[in-house]
C-alpha cells in the first residue's frame, strides 16, 4: 500500500443484514469512491448478508417504533401488530416500491457501483465459519479476513465508521 | 449562459446517484471541459457543492427553476 499518497481512505465495518441497514455503508462507500477516497468495508455477523450473490434482504417494523408507518398503520396495529405473519413481507414490498418511486437506487445496484468504483469488500472469516455458510453463497471478488485484516486498512484510515 | 460539452440526466435519481452518474461522466471528460447536470433531487445542491469542493472541479453554475436544478461543472 501507497503509504505516502495524498488519497483519502474509508474504513467501514458492516453489521446489519435488514434492507434498510443496506443502505448506509453502500451509500457511503459508493460515494467515498466518487470523491477519489480508497474505500474497504468489512462485513460481519448479519452484515453477509449483503454480500450475498442472491439479496433477499426484508425490513421489519417489529422492535422499530422509529419506523414511519403508511396509511396510520401504527396506529391500527400498535406493537404486537407489527410481529403479525406477513406483517415483514409487506413491509419489504411497501419499501421497495416507495425506493423506487422516490429514485432511490436499489441495494443490489448501490454495491454494484461500490465494486465497480473500486471499493474492497471483506467478508468476516469467523462469521462464515460460525454459522457454517459457503463462499460460494458470495459475490465474486471480496476478500475474506480477520479483525487485523480490518485493522490493516482502518489503522491508515481518515474516516472510520461501524455501521 | 455558458456552453457545456456533455449533459447529464439525472432527474428523477436520489442520492447518491446524481454525484455517482456525475463522476462517471467528469471521467469521460478531458481536464477544462464543462458537463451540464440536471437533477430534481433538493439534496443535490449542497451536494454537488461538496463534490466539487473536495474534487477539485469548478462548480460555474447552480440554478434552481420549477424544481428543476441545473449544474455546471467544468473538470480539473
Amino acid at each position: 500500500m501507497d503509504t505516502t499518497s495524498n488519497t483519502k481512505k474509508m474504513a467501514l465495518i458492516a453489521t446489519k443484514g435488514t434492507l434498510d441497514w443496506a443502505y448506509p455503508p453502500f451509500i457511503l462507500a459508493s460515494t467515498a469512491a466518487a470523491l477519489d477516497y480508497e474505500v474497504s468495508v468489512f462485513f460481519t455477523f448479519y452484515g453477509l448478508q449483503l454480500l450475498r450473490k442472491d439479496l433477499n434482504l426484508k425490513i421489519s417494523p417489529l422492535g422499530n417504533p422509529g419506523m414511519p408507518m403508511p396509511m396510520g398503520m401504527d396506529k391500527w396495529f400498535p406493537v404486537a401488530g407489527t410481529a403479525l405473519p406477513g406483517m415483514e413481507a409487506m413491509m419489504t414490498s411497501m419499501m421497495k416500491s416507495k425506493m423506487k418511486k422516490k429514485g432511490v437506487a436499489s441495494v443490489e445496484e448501490l454495491r454494484e457501483i461500490c465494486i465497480e468504483s473500486g471499493v474492497k469488500l471483506i467478508g468476516c472469516q469467523m462469521t462464515i465459519d460460525l454459522f457454517d455458510l459457503s463462499p460460494d453463497d458470495f459475490i465474486d471478488g471480496i476478500d475474506y479476513g480477520g479483525a487485523s485484516t480490518f485493522f490493516e486498512f482502518a489503522g491508515e484510515s481518515d474516516v472510520s465508521l461501524f455501521i | 449562459m455558458v456552453d457545456y460539452d456533455e449533459r447529464l440526466d439525472a432527474t428523477g435519481l436520489n442520492c447518491p446517484l446524481p454525484i455517482i452518474r456525475a463522476k462517471k461522466a467528469l471521467a469521460g471528460l478531458s481536464s477544462g471541459q464543462v458537463l451540464e447536470i440536471v437533477a430534481t433531487d433538493p439534496g443535490s445542491v449542497k451536494d454537488f457543492e461538496a463534490f466539487t469542493r473536495q474534487t477539485g472541479h469548478s462548480l460555474l453554475e447552480s440554478k434552481e427553476g420549477d424544481g428543476v436544478f441545473t449544474y455546471l461543472i467544468q473538470k480539473a
